[in-house]
């Protein structure tokens, strides 16, 4: 990296030298993985999931530390990351409700569903609420159309949802 | 290993066998509905009544009939039981003794299974996936032993060629043509890839095979490497499948540990390593060329061909690529013979077909048949036609890339040339039922904003037409178009279907197009009178 | 390097083995309209505005990165072809803010000269109005997503030529924007060497060197005072 470069404001991340600064094990954890792929750039997206399995999801200070260590550019680390939507760079909220909108579950009325949950919460899917309970988030199909409509709460797969189960089981959270 | 050991593998777990076997689903659709609760008090009652020595209880894949699980098959006695809870559970095994169940039967001879002509779900429901001896005891990896020891890669590329599989991916490509290509191509590297990001919304036989019958599919990887002199195998499988995952990691781990994969596999010079990578949620990266951009680590993007994978793939080096059910069908073709296969189905499409039922139908779940069979076969015999004495209006068939048939096609066979001659193509094996309930303008729409949402953002007719022609749809559907709007479409959808640069591109506006062909009252009910400036944008001239 | 003949809008050809249509083509003298395109840098095929017919290939394919085969029979400038570049082009003006007469880019523009020389007078899609950004955090440049049109000739240059790796796509889709870093202001990058090279490359006014934009030509007002004393008070004091 040259000096030539100015920058107007200082840049709003450091970059990360080796063991990560801020001692947090899971930098650690995260490290190991990458070694296990003996730090190869073809071994990114493993270890995007390994750091989303890790922290939850990606900021900047992670995805800073990961090219520094897989010794890729950012913009590349940035742009595989956004690219695949299973990756999220904003925290999720402490329970999830994943929507499946599979053609199957569409059918089905998922969509019932999902409006449902939106006009609840007032939030939109991608969202969280603003008190960091839910986030409602939509999936494009998860494989159990012989049980639609499906919804997975928190990770667990549930079938054969109405409004009204639906909207249960967030109100259980949002009372919680 | 060596021949003799897997025989006696074989021989020791048919000797284990127990007089009747209780098979409980615990595939993915049927854990969702708690049967693993089930499988433990069946396991408690075997106990509790002192039945371990000849009752076994087996966790299986999918037994297909979905939309009843959890189902906990009897054998002998050929009974099947469905919407099993824990709490009734326990009644199977009274049952067993003479008592009574209070759980509810399905007839195991309904048109639903004995329709149907299992080859790649052979064993789907019958093994236990997490165990690769349950697998061996069903003649498992024989089929591997038996290609590399008495068949040249040359002879194994023949015999697939006359078994006439072609890909179970969607296109239909020749199988056997495409491992020739990879093995002619020149290159000491070569690579094998099991494509498993089944990505089409409504579509789980591939997840249902792999959670079910994962060694089939490692074996049929590694006869397709041997055939084409390659080392390395990956199989890429979606994300939003971690029990797929765990299973077939589990599987690859087993059969390292029996020298089935690996170095110098059953002792000859033949070595075949497999790793997974997990997708993470891009349906463009189904498409051949963008997946192995995302198994290299990077943006799933497409590129043009030429070059195809063949000549250069992954990392550049000659790659063969097929899909999850085309590897299942591998072992069987070389355990029984080309000409077994072939006998099986048409005369252009050959062996069977896995579909995943879905949507407005009373039977949802998983059916194999041979090609050829009509739709109306499926839908109204093995289906049950629609719930609550609806009427059936379309069958949707290939996803975002294909067509929905109308009622009055379904006497239709299903083969790739069949299909295609409507409009719609054999895809993956995705079949959602639509009723009279179900709008058309509505679902090109959600399959238009499923291909705008899923467009990579590459090339130009994809990204920005996929937008365009969900605005027309979203316009046409919010009674603001005109005839003008709708002859706009259609000249989308021709444009980008033949200039976009991948399959997601080309077949994105077929859904429009099919329903526009069998539904296109629909849409004209929908316009507005044309008024001399409506709907159309107003010239925004270049200017200078 | 064994010579291939091929035909190319009824042309007889010959051309190296190896090279595309592309090449042959501008060899001959025949012009195929491109834009991801740029010279000294590898093809992606993405823009679809060079677009070949090739007989007995019932799809299109990219002259940028089709290789030459014996006895290739190519069409470059069909009505069909010509059509799909225009319709390519409204597309592409429809997508995002592409307004010329305020551009920095405007007479030099290689998206307004494509529309010009293709035919493309006016865009019959709607518009879509999206709301971008503008970068002007960089000392030297500028990057206006409005005008982008997402060829990546930026980031091919940066990461093919210069090797910094600075520029990338982000997200996906419609939705997909140029990037610097971790999606930072460009003036915050630590590995922008400020090459200017990704400015050169760009065929629209997307990525612009400061002070020549329409908004920053600035206006010397003391000059006006200066004729004035001059004319009416007969002072040149400057």
């Amino acid at each position: 990296m040259t000096n030539i470069a100015t920058p107007v404001t200082p840049s709003p991340v450091a970059p990360a030298p080796a063991p990560h600064p801020s001692g947090d094990k899971r930098f650690k954890i995260l490290e190991v993985h990458m070694k296990k792929h003996q730090f190869r750039h073809d071994a990114l997206i493993e270890v995007l999931h390994k750091a989303q399995e890790l922290f939850g999801y990606l900021e900047d200070d992670l995805l800073l530390f990961i090219s520094h260590k897989l010794k890729l550019p950012p913009s590349r680390v940035y742009g595989v990351a956004t690219f695949y939507h299973f990756f999220t760079l904003k925290p999720k909220g402490e329970h999830t409700c994943v929507v499946c909108m599979g053609t199957a579950c569409y059918v089905k009325g998922a969509d019932k569903l999902v409006e449902a949950v939106q006009e609840n919460l007032k939030i939109k899917p991608g969202e969280t609420t603003p008190d960091k309970k839910v986030s409602l988030l939509t999936a494009r199909c998860i494989g159990a159309c012989g049980i639609a409509p499906a919804v997975v709460y928190d990770g667990i797969v549930t079938p054969r949802q109405t409004p009204e189960a639906t909207l249960e089981q967030i109100n259980k959270w949002v009372q919680a | 290993m060596i021949l003799n050991d897997l025989l006696q593998l074989k021989e020791k777990e048919l000797a284990a066998r127990k007089k009747i076997l209780l098979r409980c689903c615990m595939a993915a659709g049927c854990i969702s509905s708690n049967s693993t609760g089930v499988k433990e008090q069946l396991e408690k009652a075997v106990a509790e009544a002192g039945l371990q020595n000849e009752v076994e209880v087996r966790g299986v894949g999918c037994m297909k009939l979905c939309c009843e699980g959890p189902l906990v098959a009897v054998e002998p006695a050929n009974e099947m039981y469905v919407k099993v809870t824990p709490e009734n559970a326990p009644s199977i095994i009274s049952a067993l003794q003479g008592g009574q169940a209070n759980v509810d039967q399905t007839d195991p001879n309904a048109a639903f299974f004995t329709k149907q002509l299992s080859i790649v779900l052979a064993n789907s429901g019958i093994v236990n996936p997490e165990r690769i001896e349950s697998y061996v005891a069903l003649d498992g990896y024989l089929a591997l032993h038996e290609v590399l020891n008495e068949m040249t890669p040359k002879d194994v590329v023949e015999t697939m060629v006359k078994s006439g599989l072609r890909g179970r991916g969607g296109a239909g490509f020749p199988t056997g043509l495409k491992w020739g290509t990879v093995a002619k191509s020149p290159g000491s590297k070569k690579y094998v890839i099991c494509n498993a990001d089944e990505g089409d919304p409504g579509a789980f036989m591939d997840r249902s095979v792999l959670e079910s019958d994962p060694h089939s599919v490692l074996e049929g990887m590694a006869i397709a490497a041997y055939a084409v002199g390659a080392d390395q195998g990956y199989l890429y499988v979606r994300a939003e499948y971690p029990l797929a995952i765990a299973r077939l990691q589990l599987a690859i781990k087993q059969a390292k540990q029996m020298g089935l994969l690996g170095a110098g596999i059953f002792e000859s010079p033949f070595n075949f390593n497999v790793d997974i990578r997990i997708g993470a949620g891009a349906f463009v990266c189904g498409e051949e060329t963008a997946l192995m951009m995302s198994v290299e680590g990077k943006r799933g993007t497409p590129r043009p061909r030429p070059p195809f994978p063949a000549e250069s793939g992954l990392f550049g080096c000659p790659t063969l690529l097929n899909n999850v059910e085309t590897f299942a069908n591998v072992p069987a073709i070389y355990r029984k013979g080309a000409d077994w296969f072939a006998g099986i189905g048409t005369e252009k499409s050959k062996g069977t077909k896995v579909f995943a039922l879905a949507g407005k139908i009373k039977n949802t779940g998983l059916i194999e048949v041979p090609m050829g069979t009509p739709l109306h076969t499926i839908v109204e015999e093995m289906g049950g036609g629609a719930p609550d004495g609806g009427k059936i209006k379309a069958v949707q068939t290939g996803g975002p890339s294909g067509g929905c048939i109308p009622a009055q096609h379904l006497d239709t066979p299903v083969d790739y040339e069949s299909l295609g001659k409507l409009g719609s193509i054999m895809g993956s094996g995705g079949m959602i039922v639509m009723d009279e309930g179900t709008r058309m303008v509505d679902v090109a729409r959600f399959f238009m904003e499923f291909c705008m949402d899923e467009s990579c953002g590459k090339c130009i007719p994809c990204r920005a037409g996929t937008v365009q022609m969900h605005n027309l749809l979203d316009k046409i559907l919010k009674r603001k178009a005109t005839a003008r709007d709708l002859a706009k479409l259609e000249e989308l959808c021709d444009m980008v279907r033949n200039t976009s640069l991948c399959g997601l591109g080309q077949t994105a506006p077929n859904p429009t197009l099919s329903t526009l062909r069998f539904f296109r009252n629909e849409y004209e009910d929908l316009l507005q009178p044309d008024t001399f400036d409506g709907g159309a944008n107003h010239s925004q001239t270049v200017t200078k | 390097m064994a010579a291939k003949t091929l035909t190319i809008d009824g042309r007889q050809i010959t051309a190296e083995e190896g090279e595309t249509i592309l090449q042959a083509a501008t060899e001959a003298g025949i012009k195929i309209p491109t834009l991801c395109h740029l010279e000294g840098v590898y093809d992606v095929g993405a823009c679809r505005l060079c677009l070949v017919e090739v007989k007995g290939t019932p799809k299109l394919l990219p002259a940028c990165t089709l290789k030459v085969a014996e006895g290739m029979e190519v069409s470059t400038d069909t009505e069909r072809l010509r059509k799909y570049r225009r319709m390519t082009l409204e597309m592409l003006f429809a997508e995002r803010n592409h307004v010329c007469a305020v551009c920095v880019a405007n007479g030099h523009c290689e998206l307004q000269t494509l529309a010009y020389s293709q035919g493309m007078e006016h865009v019959r899609y709607e518009y879509t109005f999206p709301k971008w950004n503008v970068d002007n955090t960089h000392r030297l440049f500028g990057m206006d997503h409005n005008r982008c049109i997402l060829c990546t000739r930026c980031v091919r240059v940066c990461w093919h030529i210069e090797g910094a790796g600075t520029k990338n796509v982000a997200g996906r889709g419609g939705k997909s924007q140029i990037i610097t870093d971790l999606n930072q202001p460009w003036g915050c990058s630590e590995s922008c060497t400020e090459c200017g090279k990704c400015v050169m490359s760009c065929p629209t006014g997307a990525l612009f060197q400061k002070g020549s934009t329409v908004g920053e030509s600035e206006r010397d007002r003391n000059k006006l005072e200066f004729i004035v004393n001059a004319r009416e008070k007969k002072q040149w004091n400057a």
